[in-house]
């Protein structure tokens, strides 16, 4: 058994979420019978490790500085191998415009979409070309910050009226924004853990908003405002090709150890298309790749010393 | 010896299992996002003008020694001992001077012991609310009371305010719409003076019409007047108790904010059959309030003139207040509103319609400066463009600079907005003021500065 760091908290906008994330997975570590070591991540954190020495980090930041390849990069310095994506995977994944980018790129499916960053509008005029990205994308918009989990800061456009104040909340969360085609349907998560080496993709969980039209940062985290549908009710090929399609997105970001994909099945076409990848997903009571997994019949334990052992150690 | 197993976290599944048998009225009891984002604002280093803390550094630590050592010496045996529900006699006796102070007789069996006036609202609620029953409040109100309606399962309607308080012609057609809807409210909760989160207070008019109003329908008003004492300037305003003679109003107040929030006292003043079925609740709730706590407040009241210390607050806190309101003016943009409190804790700001406090808050958090985004104070998705900003909990230059950076930001918004519905470029706020908190530029420096330093927009380093 080995001496484990779980690494959680930090000062991202989803440090509670992450709290809760890494308080089960050092439970089940603990369980497991290896050495746990929590840490709340701050400025003292190179220093503990140093301190420390833990063989591994299990990293169960999520947002900024957790998920976005900087405390990666940390472990990488410091010869601390640690769970789940490394260091470019989790930059392109956490970023929605590159992400976006790449899969565009790739040939694989996502809402058509447009990205700038503030200076954009406060230098370049872009505010000018809005009538012709919303000509293109259509009404409603999703406004999105580029880089911010758990669906913080995302706004609909419904009219062109509705855009400057999306853009403006959006912006608050990120510099980057992108404003997206939206796609009305139904919400699907393809979670994915490593086995034997390589990636397996889990039953699929339907995500379906008990009130409202979209699944916001509230009904995301509280007992009763969403229903879960794990696994969702979908006919058999539309499983299986979500599951291709996040697969080969997860393969193509270079991802590695688990994650989650986001991908809307298109009412009016029947397409799937892929929202983004998350390299770090949640691992709380409410969380959708635990139910996955549960539906899978591997056990919240069970998962964890998967991901665990999906470590590579280097040579 | 080895600790004991942990029991496992619960997974969904066990979540489901206990969910089936949680009361209907936990599942409005929400584990909100804003209040993760609210965590948030706790950081050490973020100047936090989100909480109501009042200051209690200034009370003398010998003070509270001698007062305990009087207890002990004196009172050992009881005030470690349970209490009567109704609370301890001699503390009832502070209560009255307290009540007295705001122009109120009182007679001791009028008045319950609380934890708090916390716990009146939710004795009020336990008492009088059915799941669905309607309560009025003003809008916005009491961020603390709506997670007290929620469990209760309350349906709150809220009524607007202005800079009187409570619209109570909009009261009054409000309680016919829900008349002529075959329903009637169970009480109207009012914060009349120095609201939280408004600031504003009912003007002396209003008091009358809603006394009125309350006596020609029946209906009971509940009065949370915490803050009565702490008034900075103006002249203080009967209570509606005072001016309805008790009949059909609850009085809440509490300790909290002229002694100490740690003491958890408060008390309430009711109708003799409210009061024997809120005892009830109490009972049933913690059998009794704090004995301990209410031998120290009854010592504090007979070691000297409590007003003193009342006056000392009431100093520090003036100052503070004018502080924020100066920081204010210097530092918002003229499209931002606020109220001028005059006493009290808090400030309401409202922005422009375009800017979502809540998301402010995400950006404001990256400068390390917090406040409460106005949502918190509705119960149906108002307010997302007023914030709450308290005085009392953080120092003199803390409120200088946090409203510093806090205008920034809202200045970086409002002039984003400009850019992007191609309005006239926005002016540059009024004075940009030195990165360092001290000493705020005068209106007569800051045009050289304005030439000196650079663009509004730009991030400074810290």
């Amino acid at each position: 058994m080995s001496r484990v760091a779980v690494l959680k908290g930090g000062r991202s906008l989803e440090r509670q979420v992450s709290l809760k994330s890494g308080a089960r997975v050092q439970d089940a570590l603990e369980r497991l019978g290896h050495e746990v070591l929590a840490i709340d991540v701050g400025p003292d954190l190179v220093a503990r490790l140093h301190a420390e020495r833990p063989e591994l980090a299990f990293v169960a930041l999520h947002g900024r500085d957790g998920e976005d390849g900087t405390v990666q990069e940390l472990l990488e310095v410091l010869g601390i191998p640690h769970t789940g994506s490394r260091v470019s995977a989790c930059i392109r994944a956490s970023d929605k415009v590159l992400a976006k980018h790449a899969m565009r790129d790739a040939g694989l499916p996502t809402p058509e979409f447009f990205a700038f960053s503030e200076t954009a509008f406060r230098e370049l005029g872009a505010a000018q070309a809005l009538p012709a990205i919303e000509e293109r994308l259509r009404f409603p918009i999703v406004v999105k910050p580029a880089r911010q989990g758990s669906a913080l800061g995302i706004k609909f456009a419904r009219t062109a009226a509705d855009v400057p104040g999306a853009l403006v909340a959006a912006i608050s969360y990120d510099r980057k924004v992108l404003l997206e085609r939206y796609v009305s349907g139904r919400d699907l998560a393809v979670s994915i853990v490593e086995e034997d080496g390589a990636p397996r993709a889990l039953p699929l969980v339907e995500a379906v908003p008990e009130q409202e039209d979209f699944y916001d940062f509230e009904a995301r985290y509280e007992i009763g405002r969403t229903r879960f549908e794990c696994p969702a009710a979908l006919p058999a090929e539309v499983t299986e090709r979500a599951q291709e399609i996040a697969l080969a997105v997860y393969g193509l970001l270079g991802c590695s150890g688990f994650g989650r994909v986001d991908l809307m099945l298109d009412a009016d076409t029947g397409e799937l298309q892929v929202l983004e990848c998350n390299p770090i997903p949640g691992l709380t009571e409410t969380s959708l790749l635990p139910q996955a997994a549960e539906a899978a019949g591997i056990e919240f334990d069970t998962l964890i010393e998967r991901i665990l052992s999906a470590v590579a150690v280097p040579a | 010896m080895s600790p004991a197993p942990r029991r496992p976290r619960s997974t969904a599944r066990d979540i489901e299992r206990y969910g089936a048998l949680f009361a209907q009225r936990t599942k409005v009891m929400k584990s909100s996002a804003m209040r993760d984002l609210m965590a948030l604002t706790e950081r050490d280093d973020v100047i936090s003008l989100a909480g109501g803390l009042p200051d209690t550094s200034t009370f003398p630590p010998d003070s509270y020694a001698s007062l305990m050592s009087a207890v002990a010496a004196q009172s050992c045996a009881r005030a470690l001992q349970y209490g009567p529900t109704e609370g301890l006699s001699l503390v009832k006796g502070c209560i009255g001077e307290v009540m007295a102070a705001e122009g109120m007789a009182i007679d001791p069996d009028e008045v319950l012991v609380t934890s708090g006036g916390q716990q009146v609202i939710d004795l009020v609620c336990k008492t009088l609310i059915d799941p669905g029953d309607v309560i009025v409040t003003e809008a916005p109100t009491y961020p603390g009371a709506v997670p007290t309606f929620c469990a209760y399962e309350a349906d709150v309607v809220q009524v607007t305010m202005d800079g009187d308080g409570m619209r109570t012609d909009e009261l009054e057609a409000t309680l016919g719409e829900l008349e002529r809807a075959g329903r009637r409210p169970k009480f109207i909760y009012t914060v009349p003076n120095f609201h939280n989160p408004a600031g504003v207070t009912l003007s002396l008019e209003r008091r009358r019409e809603l006394v009125r109003i309350a006596a020609e329908r029946e209906l009971l008003v509940l009065e949370d007047n915490p803050y009565g004492l702490l008034r900075y300037e103006g002249t203080p305003l009967p209570t509606l108790r005072a001016l309805d003679g008790g009949e059909f109003v609850i009085y809440a107040s509490t300790f909290s904010k002229i002694l100490s929030p740690g003491v958890r006292l408060g008390w309430a003043a009711a109708p003799a059959p409210v009061l024997a079925k809120m005892n009830l609740g109490k009972q049933g709730a913690d059998l009794c309030s704090s004995s301990l706590s209410q031998y120290f407040v009854s010592a504090y009241f007979a070691s000297g003139p409590w007003q003193n210390y009342v006056r000392s607050l009431i100093e520090i806190y003036r100052r503070r207040r004018d502080v924020l309101l100066d920081a204010l003016a210097e530092h918002f943009p003229r499209e931002a509103r606020w109220t001028h409190p005059q006493g009290g804790l808090f400030i309401w700001a409202t922005l422009p319609d375009y800017i979502d406090t809540t998301d402010l808050l995400a950006r404001a958090l990256e400068e390390n400066v917090a406040f409460v985004p106005g949502r918190a104070a509705y119960m149906d998705g108002r307010g997302g463009s007023s914030m709450r900003l308290n005085f009392s909990g953080v120092g003199e230059p803390e409120i200088r600079e946090g409203i510093r950076r806090l205008g920034e930001v809202v200045c970086e918004q409002v002039a984003l907005y400009g850019t992007l519905t191609g309005a006239a470029p926005v002016p540059k706020p009024r004075q940009r003021a030195a990165p360092s908190p001290g000493p705020a530029p005068t209106a007569a420096s800051a045009p050289e500065l304005a030439k000196v330093l650079p663009l509004a927009a730009q991030r400074r380093a810290r």
